[in-house]
């Protein structure tokens, strides 16, 4: 008796997990068919490359994506330097209990957490009024890289942080001054995670709204300088779909390439970091 | 781990000049936090010091054109949909890490993970373009008029889910194998096992997935923005059409001006201040939970 009710229990309770799962898995297939569904018609190469027509109706993205590629290009300026910096100090000049290091720590795991549109005000605030750039590419990519520093912080002091303290130890016995320890071995030994790490942070630059509506803002046209307002793709499309009447089509297909080139990105980065685990566990020496 | 921070003085010029540029890039990364805080409240302040704070909760209406300023139905329209989603995505999120762990065959397991980490990798745009043309007209043909607290609360659900699942999936892979071995030899079903030594061990991870979950859910603009409708109200059931509170910054930011523009700030403020909460409440979890393992 007892086991015939035990086994009705793990029964019905598989039956939950597999639905559930079956659930999700049907709606992830829902939206990404969807989008091929609607989007796919519209593809082309004169879309990717001609400018929008009629409020972006007709005609293409070829401004939406150099406005794009501007605003990630500034981000990742900004950022790779500041994030490089902080990792490595953390991962080679602190320890646990340093306190400074805590501190920077500990701010940067909230930092994480902080939702875009409280970077947009925090963007709109300091970069387009109180430093007068106004709404432009330069604001927007200032604000994606305050957004993307924790990511890229957190991914490239790990990969400082795996590299065996036998590489230290040698440079240290060959009399290697601490800044040649890092520049030519420490810092080629976490390449590929540091890589990895700023693939994922420009993808999440990439996929980001709130914190650019407004900070770069709206303007579709060919940007001719850092300061013009530039449209990024997210945008284009929440433009399309909420204040253009029969935009749809078009943001379908923005929306497919947006979620290529996310999809693309991503695969890259997880291509690199099994690399660089399999170089890891085999060194050739 | 060798650290160098026990013997910070070098004979190589080169090493000095370094060590001071790290730690100013340092100084620029932490301070950032301290400086969006600052800024906020630098903004908000106009409205809190001539309004008063009460007068959010007060006022009789939100008409930011006859300075009236009430934040009520916003704060009640996000924490409604947070609640939502989450009541939807903790079980169904637990259930999709155990299914990875302990139900799915390997290669469906790797699958189902991939498909998850991608589902995370969706930006919210998307989401709420999915949810403008399929989810709302499928809603409206039932019970009109369609942009709705349900509709808000499905596509967080879907949002908050891949997060919540692998957070959970990374907490169970650290449970030891032991465990496991000792419920088996005890004859325990797999269920029973799952639910008597698997879920009370990965409990803080399950709450550090959740506490994040919440986190993006509270913060989340674009997709909820599209598909709520955006009526300034406190719905009253599950159809009505909400605005959230980052709805209200994302549509009226760009024309506001003057106290206006100020209490947006200060919402802003609200939803740090509820976000880092639950933030710092997972961090701590998970703290915990590397030095149980440590232990």
């Amino acid at each position: 008796m007892l086991t015939q009710t035990k086994n009705t229990e793990e029964r019905v309770w598989t039956l939950m997990i597999w639905s559930s799962v079956g659930l999700i898995s049907f709606g992830f297939l829902w939206i990404l068919g969807d989008l091929l569904w609607h989007g796919w018609t519209q593809l082309s190469w004169n879309f990717l490359f001609s400018s929008p027509e009629n409020s972006g109706r007709e005609g293409g993205i070829g401004p939406i994506l150099i406005s794009t590629s501007l605003i990630i290009g500034v981000c990742m300026i900004i950022a790779w330097p500041i994030g490089l910096g902080t990792a490595i100090f953390l991962a080679e000049y602190t320890k646990d209990h340093h306190r400074f290091g805590r501190l920077i720590r500990g701010s940067l795991d909230v930092l994480a957490g902080v939702p875009s549109i409280v970077f947009g005000l925090f963007g709109n605030a300091l970069f387009c009024q109180a430093l007068g750039l106004g709404f432009s590419i330069l604001s927007g990519g200032l604000t994606l890289a305050c957004m993307v520093l924790p990511i890229l912080i957190r991914t490239t002091e790990e990969s400082f942080r795996a590299i065996t303290s036998d590489q230290r130890l040698s440079a240290a016995a060959l009399g290697f001054s601490r800044s040649t320890t890092i520049w030519c071995i420490l810092l080629p030994a976490a390449m590929p995670g540091l890589l990895a790490g700023s693939i994922l942070g420009l993808g999440r630059a990439m996929a980001e709204t709130a914190a650019l509506i407004f900070t770069s803002g709206y303007v579709g046209r060919m940007p001719e300088s850092l300061l013009d307002s530039g449209r990024a793709l997210s945008i284009h499309i929440y433009d399309l779909a909420m204040n253009v009447a029969g935009g749809n089509p078009n943001a379908y297909a923005t929306a497919i390439v947006l979620v290529s080139l996310l999809i693309i990105i991503n695969l890259v980065a997880s291509w690199i970091a099994d690399q660089w685990t399999t170089s890891n566990q085999l060194p050739n020496l | 781990m060798i650290s160098f921070s026990n013997n910070i003085s070098s004979q190589f010029l080169s090493d000095r000049v370094l060590l001071w540029s790290l730690r100013f890039f340092a100084l620029i990364a932490g301070c950032l936090l301290f400086l969006i805080v600052i800024f906020l409240i630098h903004e908000a302040w106009p409205a809190v010091q001539q309004l008063g704070i009460t007068s959010f909760f007060t006022d009789d209406a939100w008409y930011p054109t006859e300075s009236l300023y009430l934040l009520t139905p916003m704060l009640w329209g996000t924490f409604l949909a947070t609640l939502g989603a989450v009541i939807l995505a903790a079980p169904i999120g637990i259930l999709s890490a155990v299914f990875i762990h302990y139900y799915a065959p390997s290669l469906l397991a790797i699958t189902y993970r991939r498909l998850i980490e991608l589902l995370a990798g969706i930006p919210s745009v998307v989401f709420g373009l999915w949810g403008l043309v399929v989810l709302v007209p499928l809603i409206a043909s039932w019970q009109p008029p369609g942009p709705s607290l349900l509709a808000g609360i499905l596509i967080l659900f879907l949002m908050i889910l891949p997060t919540i699942t692998l957070v959970i999936h990374s907490s169970l892979a650290h449970i030891p194998i032991a465990y496991i071995h000792n419920a088996t030899a005890l004859g325990l079903g797999r269920w029973s096992m799952i639910r008597k030594v698997i879920l009370p061990s990965a409990k803080s991870g399950i709450f550090t997935g959740i506490f994040l979950g919440v986190a993006r859910a509270l913060g989340e603009t674009m997709a909820i923005l599209m598909v709520c409708g955006n009526v300034v109200q406190t719905p009253s059931d599950l159809f009505d059409p909400i605005r959230t509170l980052t709805a209200n910054i994302a549509l009226e930011m760009a024309y506001a001006l003057g106290n206006h523009r100020s209490t947006l700030f200060v919402s802003g403020l609200m939803l740090m201040a509820m976000i880092v909460i639950f933030v710092l409440m997972a961090e701590r979890l998970r703290y915990r939970e590397t030095n149980a393992h440590a232990n």
